[in-house]
C-alpha cells in the first residue's frame, strides 16, 4: 500500500522545456527554407488577384518583375492614389519599362537572354490602361513572354470582392 | 568537493530564446513568393504589310469587357460563370462538314455550322476597356485558359490517359530527368496540335 501513497505527496514536477529549442529550430528551418530574403521593397498595394489555371514559374533566376499598383499610404501624398509603376524601387512612366527591360536583360547571362520571362505583379484593382501600356512597351523591346502573376484560389473570388 | 574530471555542464535554458531571435529575424526579413500565374504570349511587332489573313467571322469569338466589368460575348451580355461553357461549346464546335478536309474527327460539339469551322481556326479574341479592372481581366483570361485546359485534358486522357496540366507541370519541373522530358514535350506537342491557343488580344480602346 505504501507504495501508492508515495506517489501523492510532492509537487507536480515541472514540464520539461528542454526540447523546446528543437521545436524553435524546426520552424526556423521551416521558414529558412520556403521563404526567400526581400530583394526589392514593394511600394505599390499589391494584392493580386486570384486564378485557377496557373503555372508555377520555374527557375528565379529567369524572372524579371515589374510591380504595379496604387502607391502605398505614405507615398500617397507625393504620387497620388493613381495605380503607378514600379520597376525596381522607384516610380516609373510607362516608357521606362523598355530601358528596364533591357538593361535588366543585358544583366543576364547570354544563354539566358532569350528565355526571360517578365512577370506582372499587378494590384487587383488596377486599370488595364496601364496594363495595356506596359505590354505594348514590351512588345517593342522583344520581351514576348510575360505571366500574370496571381494567387492560387478561385478567380469568381475577383469579382464578389473589389 | 566536486569530481575533478567532468566538466560543467553548460546551461542550454537560453536556447530556446537564441532560437526564437533567430526565427523572428527570419520571418520579419523574408517573404513567401507567389511564383504561379498565367503564362502568356505577346505578338510580335509586325510591320510588313502583309494582306491580312480573311477569317470568316463565325470562328472568331468575340470577347468585350466594358469598364463596369460586364461582359459582351458573340453579341450577348453574358456572366462571367458562363464563359467557359461558351468557349468550349465553341473551341469544340467542329462545323465543317464530314468529309471536307477541314473536317475535326475529335470533336465533341455540335456541329453547328454558324460556329467554329475546327479548333485549328477557331480564334477567340479579347478586347477590354482602359478602364476595365484588373481582377476581371484575369477572370476573363482564366477562364479562356480553362476552356482551353479543359479540352486538352479530355484529348490527354484520350491518348495517353493522364492529364494535359499534369504533363505539362512535369514538363516544367527542374527535377524531371532529360528523357523524360523529351518524351513529354513530343506528347504536349501533340496535344498543342489538336487544340492550339489562338488567341488574339486587340490593343484597348478608349471610347466607351
Amino acid at each position: 500500500m505504501s507504495k501508492f501513497s508515495k506517489k501523492k505527496d510532492g509537487d507536480i514536477p515541472a514540464v520539461s522545456t528542454a526540447s523546446l529549442p528543437d521545436i524553435v529550430f524546426m520552424l526556423l528551418f521551416f521558414f529558412m527554407t520556403v521563404t526567400v530574403m526581400k530583394d526589392t521593397s514593394v511600394k505599390v498595394k499589391n494584392e493580386l488577384p486570384n486564378a485557377s489555371e496557373i503555372k508555377k514559374l520555374e527557375k528565379k533566376d529567369q524572372v524579371i518583375t515589374i510591380y504595379v499598383g496604387s502607391p502605398t499610404e505614405e507615398y500617397q501624398k507625393v504620387f497620388g492614389s493613381e495605380a503607378k509603376i514600379q520597376l525596381n524601387d522607384k516610380f516609373s512612366n510607362p516608357s521606362e519599362v523598355g530601358p528596364y527591360i533591357l538593361a535588366e536583360r543585358a544583366k543576364k547571362s547570354e544563354d539566358l537572354q532569350d528565355v526571360l520571362t517578365t512577370s506582372l505583379k499587378v494590384d487587383r484593382n488596377a486599370n488595364m490602361g496601364i496594363i495595356s501600356d506596359i505590354k505594348e512597351e514590351l512588345r517593342k523591346v522583344n520581351a514576348l513572354k510575360i505571366n500574370y502573376t496571381t494567387v492560387e484560389g478561385d478567380a469568381f473570388d475577383n469579382i464578389n470582392r473589389r | 568537493m566536486p569530481r575533478r574530471g567532468a566538466p560543467p555542464e553548460v546551461n542550454a535554458g537560453s536556447m530556446a530564446d537564441i532560437a526564437f531571435l533567430l526565427l523572428i529575424f527570419f520571418l520579419v526579413t523574408t517573404t513567401i513568393e507567389t511564383d504561379a500565374g498565367l503564362d502568356r504570349m505577346l505578338p510580335p511587332i509586325d510591320d510588313s504589310v502583309v494582306d491580312p489573313p480573311i477569317i470568316k467571322e463565325k470562328n472568331i469569338f468575340a470577347v468585350n469587357i466594358n469598364k463596369q466589368g460586364q461582359l459582351l460575348v458573340e453579341g450577348e451580355v453574358t456572366e462571367i460563370t458562363s464563359l467557359k461553357e461558351k468557349a468550349v461549346a465553341f473551341l469544340d464546335n467542329g462545323g465543317a462538314a464530314n468529309g471536307s478536309p477541314e473536317y475535326c474527327n475529335y470533336c465533341k460539339g455540335k456541329r453547328d455550322e454558324k460556329s467554329s469551322d475546327n479548333p485549328e481556326k477557331a480564334i477567340i479574341s479579347l478586347k477590354n476597356d482602359r478602364e476595365t479592372k484588373y481582377n476581371i481581366y484575369i477572370t476573363v483570361q482564366n477562364e479562356i485558359v480553362g476552356a482551353y485546359n479543359e479540352l486538352r485534358n479530355r484529348e490527354s486522357q484520350r491518348l495517353f490517359k493522364r492529364d494535359f496540366t499534369d504533363m505539362e507541370a512535369e514538363y516544367s519541373n527542374q527535377e524531371t530527368s532529360d528523357e523524360r522530358k523529351e518524351a513529354l514535350k513530343e506528347r504536349i506537342k501533340r496535344i498543342q496540335e489538336l487544340f492550339p491557343q489562338k488567341f488574339s488580344e486587340a490593343e484597348t480602346s478608349s471610347n466607351n
